[in-house]
């Protein structure tokens, strides 16, 4: 999974650093991740994952790195499966 | 309970004190000369009122956020200039105390600023930012002895002048990117700020708010430990939105007022006749209701979310989206109100020395939606409609 959001960060987070090197943990916002480039980031999450985030999830410590993306992401797949 | 409601009175008592007695009878000099209400800030420091958010733990006066809210609009009704110096005092006070994290300088700071009653202004905006806060070009530049510099080209620094001591936006290191900031506090003595510009603007002309090259030498300690972004969602932003809109409520309120004296002398002159003006004059307190609707509830919902353990519910989008749009619609009510009151005075209203005189007022709520411009704000909104779900 995480190459996964790794792949829709390169396509849509305009990072100054390459998304595929990232470590799981770097914060993304730090890496130069402005909340407008997020809101794109959020939509092709989305989009390739066939899941709509909740308002409760929208938040900046969701989207911080790609850890947290995953985290939100396998919760979501739980609450669907259920 | 019953202490903390008592101090809540008793602040707002001496708040309503000197917005009457020192704050009006000085407002029009102040907006005529473009000067600095400084007999208004006195009284406020004889007051406490600086320190009056502080926690009473750290010496302050405990007072609610709700109380320091209606305190803005009380100074709002009298001087719009003193107004605003207090609510952008507060802001700083109100942000440094919600993320104190025990950080001991801060806590110290704190007993200093009840000891000595400092004023504090921010320094947000930025040369070659393009007005979003988000994003700073200057950066902690950190020295091998330990020590830290800054130097920061700021399009205006309200009543930076006056001020004791300077809350700054900068980029975390010279390689941070643009949106990687913190906030640093910098006490005067070590500042320098060299006048870049004239201050001779239509309204606001008190708070005195040319631009500033702003350098500073500090130390780490002196860095807010919460990065600027959390700060930002979770405090400044959401609270500078709330304490502005509450002192143009203010201003607005007082439009209102003088048209409603003005109506009451044209219905006592023709007594049995209802004055033409009586009409317009319901009108304007419909605009003035559908304002003070908007700045009450959006207060009532960020006093609720801020009580909740995390402040996770001010982060979400909804609640950017709900403060932004406070902002919004309080920076458009306020001047229409204005406006609307001149209307009901008529020429009386439109000149400057009768007792229904309004363009103060209309002057000072027309920077509403240029203090951070609405158009960027918008801009914001716009791009998190794409993606929030109940807005």
């Amino acid at each position: 999974m995480n190459d996964e959001i790794r792949n829709v960060l390169r396509e849509h987070a305009r990072l100054p650093v390459d998304a595929l090197t990232l470590d799981a943990t770097a914060d993304l916002y730090q890496a130069g991740m402005t909340s407008h480039a997020s809101v794109n980031v959020m939509l092709a999450l989305e989009d390739h994952f066939d899941i709509e985030f909740p308002d409760s999830m929208l938040t900046r410590g969701v989207f911080e790195s790609i850890s947290s993306i995953a985290a939100a992401l396998k919760e979501l797949q739980v609450r669907a499966a259920a | 309970m019953s202490v903390a409601v008592d101090r809540d009175a008793s602040f707002l008592q001496a708040i309503r004190h000197v917005a009457d007695e020192v704050a009006a009878p000085n407002a029009d000099e102040v907006d005529r000369q473009a000067r600095f209400p400084s007999e208004t800030l006195a009284a406020l420091r004889a007051e406490q009122a600086l320190s009056a958010f502080i926690p009473t733990e750290l010496g302050g006066g405990g007072v609610s956020f709700q109380a320091l809210a209606e305190a803005c609009t009380h100074l709002g009704r009298r001087c719009g200039a003193s107004a605003m110096v207090f609510a952008m005092h507060q802001i700083q006070i109100v942000t440094i105390v919600r993320h104190l994290e025990n950080a001991s300088w801060f806590e110290a700071y704190l007993r200093d600023v009840v000891d000595e009653q400092r004023l504090v202004a921010s320094v947000t905006s930025e040369v070659g930012t393009g007005g979003d806060m988000g994003r700073s070009v200057a950066a902690v530049d950190a020295a091998s002895d330990g020590t830290c510099r800054f130097e920061k080209q700021a399009p205006t620094v309200s009543y930076g002048e006056h001020a004791d001591d300077l809350l700054t936006t900068l980029r975390r290191a010279p390689d941070a990117e643009p949106g990687d900031q913190v906030l640093a506090l910098t006490r005067s003595e070590q500042t320098t700020l060299e006048p870049a510009g004239t201050w001779d603007p239509l309204g606001m002309r008190g708070t005195c708010s040319p631009g500033f090259v702003v350098q500073a030498e500090f130390m780490p300690e002196q860095i807010l430990p919460t990065p600027f972004p959390r700060v930002s969602v979770e405090s400044m932003v959401p609270v500078s939105h709330i304490l502005w809109s509450h002192l143009w409520l203010g201003i607005a309120s007082d439009a209102f007022e003088r048209a409603r004296a003005f109506v009451r002398a044209a219905a006592k002159r023709s007594p049995g006749q209802p004055p033409a003006s009586a009409q317009r004059l319901s009108h304007l307190m419909s605009e003035l209701s559908l304002l003070r609707a908007e700045v009450a509830s959006a207060l009532h919902e960020f006093v609720e979310a801020s009580h909740e353990p995390s402040r996770e519910r001010l982060s979400t989008m909804a609640a950017i989206l709900r403060f932004n749009n406070l902002k919004i619609a309080a920076s458009e009510q306020a001047p229409r109100v204005c406006q609307s009151a001149m209307g009901v005075c008529g020429i009386m209203g439109f000149k400057n020395d009768t007792p229904f005189s309004v363009g103060r007022h209309l002057r000072d709520t027309m920077s509403a939606s240029l203090m951070v411009a609405n158009e960027r704000i918008h801009q914001t909104n716009a791009s998190l409609l794409l993606i929030a779900k109940e807005v």
